[in-house]
């Protein structure tokens, strides 16, 4: 019993199929009860009101917008390594959803930035490496979409995941960098982990727990897709081959 | 190697003009700035590195869909692949022939257009550093992502996507030591990052650009 047994499509969609319900059933309530549980059930902040209850859906989806680039990281270098077709297919999957947990990282933050910062956007370190995490998305995604082979298509995309990473984490301390370079210190940046007390901290982990697994799922679903998609085309080939 | 280089030198300066272009683009560029900003001097004179980099990065990056796409029309390529020379080199002398051609000329030309956009005097000489140290990673990566699109019909809008975030922390540091050069402060940090940068962008991605290029041949 090995992982690599999910490297064969049919093994991975039996399994992904048997799990998935209960992925589904256990995010909805973890991401529900997360949601509930800190808007209605914590205190305000006393400086910052209830906007600070944003940070329920801030944080999580910040934290799979990473997560998910990570994700693809691994998944790319399998493909580069072992050749599993599945891997390549996940590492496809995961990338849309990455683009929408970084828009909904950056959308929050603004939401939340408005009345704490009296901005919508500043070029703070953190929201710039993310806006340029968003870019390395919309590449990655792009490639895929622009090449017909899929062999060529998982072997260049996996490469540019590999590159785009090292560049990802240098543009991060760049960023950090040229930030600290305009302004002294870094005045709105807030290491939210630090500040956050225990009534708060709870239904966060709850939250971040349920985006985890609400992932988990999409990719699992995604892939599966990906995979039926992968046949149909194969079968209308080779119905036009008999034909 | 150096046959290899000489050719596409010749090619470069011979045929089609390819080898002014991206100077004109980044003189065009420059000149458009006051258009669009106003022509108060401080102003420019405080925009004008970060200015002139990103003129720099953009005449870069529009030559690069010549880099490798004719030899991929004209089947160049394939005998370039497969010939002695390992395709490692090859990329790297690719790389290096499009920064002979376009990024030395933008090295050079920077003090001029420097001067149109009232570049402080003790600015000039940390531009020109700082671009000649970062123009070669400039070319390097962009080859990587001509590499990438090479097999694609329109494949330039797309490389641009790709290309820009890769440029990001060269852009960042190369106009930082631009600008605090400008502004008369210490240079040494972010110019030690962005020779970092370039030198290993320079030993690193034509294996990357290699990798890539093979998978587009085969």
């Amino acid at each position: 019993m090995s992982i690599w047994e999910y490297a064969n499509p049919k093994k991975f969609l039996a399994t992904s199929e048997k799990v998935m319900p209960a992925l589904w059933v256990s995010s909805a309530v973890l991401i529900t009860v997360g949601l509930v549980w800190g808007f209605f059930f914590t205190p305000d902040d006393y400086r910052q009101g209830s906007t600070v209850k944003i940070i329920f859906l801030h944080v999580p989806s910040a934290l799979m917008a990473i997560n998910a680039w990570f994700m693809m990281l691994v998944a790319s270098l399998v493909w580069v390594i072992r050749r599993h077709h599945v891997s390549a297919l996940a590492a496809r999957a995961a990338a849309p959803i990455g683009v929408v947990m970084t828009v909904i990282a950056l959308i929050t933050g603004a939401i939340w930035g408005q009345p704490m910062w009296g901005t919508w956007w500043a070029w703070d370190p953190r929201l710039t490496s993310f806006l340029v995490l968003f870019l390395f998305y919309l590449g990655y995604i792009a490639l895929w979409e622009a090449i017909d082979n899929p062999d060529t298509a998982a072997d260049l995309t996996s490469i540019l995941c590999l590159v785009g990473s090292v560049f990802a984490v240098l543009s991060r301390y760049a960023v950090n960098f040229w930030n600290q370079g305009l302004h002294q210190g870094a005045s709105l940046s807030l290491d939210e982990k630090e500040n956050v007390h225990d009534a708060f901290s709870s239904p966060l982990y709850v939250c971040m727990a349920g985006f985890v697994l609400l992932f988990l799922v999409l990719v699992l679903y995604r892939t599966g897709t990906e995979i039926r998609a992968r046949r149909i085309k194969a079968l209308m080939a080779r119905e036009r081959l008999e034909a | 190697m150096i046959a290899l280089l000489l050719r596409d030198l010749k090619l470069a300066f011979r045929a089609g003009g390819g080898f002014g272009l991206g100077l004109a683009f980044f003189l065009i560029v420059t000149v458009m700035v006051p258009f669009s900003v106003g022509p108060q001097s401080e102003l420019l004179s405080r925009i004008a590195p970060g200015v002139l980099w990103l003129g720099a990065l953009l005449a870069c990056l529009l030559s690069l869909d010549r880099l490798l796409a004719l030899d991929w029309e004209d089947g160049s390529l394939d005998l370039l692949a497969t010939a002695p020379l390992p395709l490692e080199s090859t990329v790297t002398i690719k790389a290096l022939a499009h920064w002979i051609t376009t990024g030395l000329p933008l090295v050079l030309a920077a003090p001029v257009l420097g001067v149109l956009l009232n570049l402080p005097v003790q600015g000039f000489l940390w531009l020109v550093i700082s671009l000649l140290l970062g123009t070669p990673a400039l070319s390097v990566i962009g080859t990587f992502g001509a590499a990438l699109t090479v097999g694609l019909k329109r494949g330039g809008l797309l490389m641009s996507l790709l290309v820009m975030p890769l440029y990001v922390p060269t852009l960042i540091f190369g106009s930082e030591v631009a600008r605090r050069g400008a502004e008369g402060m210490a240079v040494q940090t972010p110019l030690l990052l962005l020779a970092g940068i370039s030198a290993a962008s320079i030993a690193l991605l034509p294996f990357a650009s290699a990798a890539v290029l093979r998978v587009n041949l085969r």
